[in-house]
């Protein structure tokens, strides 16, 4: 029993010294879609008031499936890191399903964000559904 | 092992190793307990007062004014606390109990805020120009007839600008108030010499100046009255009591007379290397804003904003390609307020969250500093092609 604790604390303890995973940090060196879509259908930004940092995601839409998001972040590395796999699992998504991805599944699909970074998937979030309403908003204009 | 090239000498030193060699060789062979008076007791003893007179010859004080605690924390609300304890406020006196500036350290600036807030102290916050430098005439005009201290910083921890604190010491004189400097920026980097300098009070930190963590110092001009935080069993004249660390102080001691041998070497050759860093951002990253005061700063800081960034990326990124920096607004916490020091110079919150302090120290060398300028500006650029649209795209 002390051994396999003993054993298990190394382990530990490199997790600790790596602020983000490897997903995360791939995600914030090479960001996919960064930019916006153009003649978006939909757009929308959300900001994190607690720390001023500010997202838009732009859509394209086809037959009710989200063929191209693409994102602009001014914030850290979670921020952008959100944002990024978010247009990722966004795109092939029908409008309800991309509603539906939450800051779990952005947290997940990134293998986990340091604790109290889950404002900066929440925003990212935020900004792919204020995208979706645009959209719908448009849609039906 | 990848090659890393540590860039954060304000946050830290690295341990002298003939430091570290006189800490081990006192953990290893000095048992006894300083407070003892048989031989074990007094030869622990002796270092810790042969320390405090290198403590004090680097400063031109007398070692009897010199008081050990924890670190530049504990010197500073030690200081801050321990002299409105000693004055009991008159409470029909007007005007503030205490005068700080706007860019204190947290060590400062909080402790104010405490006292301000469960010990009735009126604290007084004096503003800085847009390089953080403290008008002394604004510390004159803030003065009133309850001020019993006045705390202003030496060096900038975060902009490296340094405070006139010979005219505000003049100041403090004058009006007969007692006066601290937190200098952990500066002793054992500038010359410091109290004999010439009129302050009351200097924190000090060893492991700014390659000693180790967890010891500082307190200087406390004699016949300066100020009042003990903890109270036990008497050490350090009752000033600060505690079986003291004798390791500790050993290092701080040695550290100190080495920092003061090399000092003026070093603080050369840093400012060689700093200018070589403000030159070559300054040429190679488009729209970099320099913080912090362009001659009278600290020799080893160079910091800027970069517009369009923001911090913890842009320490993230520098320290996946080797490079120790640090910013005064990481969002480690998921809260990034910029600091409170980047606001007080006035600069724009989204700016302000793009901040990179970089602090040279022995060790650096022209290829680090070199290697750092050719990593930086993809990065900035990198980072903000992220954040906003490109010129051509908005132009459109």
């Amino acid at each position: 029993m002390i051994e396999r604790s003993e054993a298990a604390r190394p382990e530990a303890r490199r997790e600790q010294q790596d602020l983000y995973s490897a997903a995360a940090v791939d995600h914030f060196t090479s960001p996919r879609n960064v930019g916006g879509v153009e003649e978006p259908d939909g757009k929308g930004s959300d900001t994190n008031p607690a720390c001023g940092d500010r997202t838009t995601i732009t859509v394209r839409l086809r037959d009710g499936r989200v063929t191209e998001a693409r994102f602009r972040t001014f914030g850290c590395v979670a921020a952008i890191a959100s944002a990024s796999v978010l247009t990722e699992l966004a795109a092939g998504r029908t409008a309800a399903e991309a509603r539906a991805l939450g800051p779990g599944d952005v947290i997940s699909a990134l293998g986990g964000l340091p604790e109290r970074k889950e404002g900066c998937a929440l925003m990212a979030v935020g900004a792919l559904r204020a995208a979706l309403v645009d959209a719908q908003v448009r849609a039906r204009a | 092992m990848e090659r890393r090239v540590y860039l954060d000498h304000a946050a830290t030193t690295p341990v002298d190793p003939e430091v570290a060699e006189a800490m081990a060789r006192v953990l290893r062979e000095v048992p006894g307990n300083p407070s003892s008076i048989y031989a074990e007791g007094r030869r622990a003893r002796a270092l810790v007062d042969t320390a405090r007179e290198e403590v004090a010859a680097a400063m031109g004080a007398d070692p009897s004014e010199i008081v050990f605690t924890s670190g530049g924390t504990e010197a500073d609300n030690l200081a801050i606390r321990g002299v409105l304890k000693a004055h009991r406020p008159d409470p029909d006196a007007s005007g503030p109990h205490l005068v700080i500036s706007s860019i204190e350290h947290h060590a400062v600036l909080d402790t104010a805020e405490d006292l301000e807030r469960h010990a009735h102290v009126r604290v007084a916050v004096v503003g800085v120009d847009g390089t953080g430098r403290v008008d002394p005439r604004d510390v004159a005009d803030a003065i009133g007839e309850a001020t019993r201290l006045i705390s202003i910083m030496h060096g900038n921890n975060e902009i490296g600008t340094i405070q006139p604190i010979d005219e505000i010491g003049r100041v403090a004189r004058e009006r007969g108030v007692t006066f601290h400097t937190d200098a952990v920026q500066t002793v054992g980097i500038l010359p410091f010499d109290v004999r010439t300098l009129p302050v009351d009070l200097v924190s000090v930190n060893a492991h700014k100046f390659y000693g180790p963590k967890g010891v500082g110092a307190l200087y406390v001009r004699k016949g300066t009255r100020i009042a003990t935080m903890q109270t036990g069993g008497g050490q350090e004249k009752g000033r600060r009591t505690g079986t003291e660390n004798v390791a500790g102080i050993v290092g701080l001691g040695s550290a100190m007379r080495i920092a003061t041998e090399r000092r003026d070497g070093e603080a050369e050759k840093q400012r060689r290397l700093r200018d070589r860093i403000l030159e070559g951002v300054r040429a190679r990253v488009p729209a970099a804003v320099l913080t912090g005061h362009p001659t009278e700063r600290l020799p080893n800081n160079a910091s800027f904003c970069f517009p369009g960034t923001q911090g913890e990326a842009l320490i993230v990124a520098l320290d996946l390609e080797g490079f120790s920096v640090s910013s005064g607004s990481a969002c480690t916490s998921g809260k990034t307020e910029p600091s409170h020091v980047l606001l007080a110079i006035g600069l724009e919150r989204e700016v302000a969250q793009g901040s990179l302090r970089v602090t040279v120290g022995r060790d650096t060398t022209e290829s680090d500093v070199d290697a750092f300028l050719a990593a930086l500006p993809p990065i900035v650029e990198r980072i903000r092609s992220v954040s906003a649209e490109p010129l051509s795209a908005s132009a459109r």
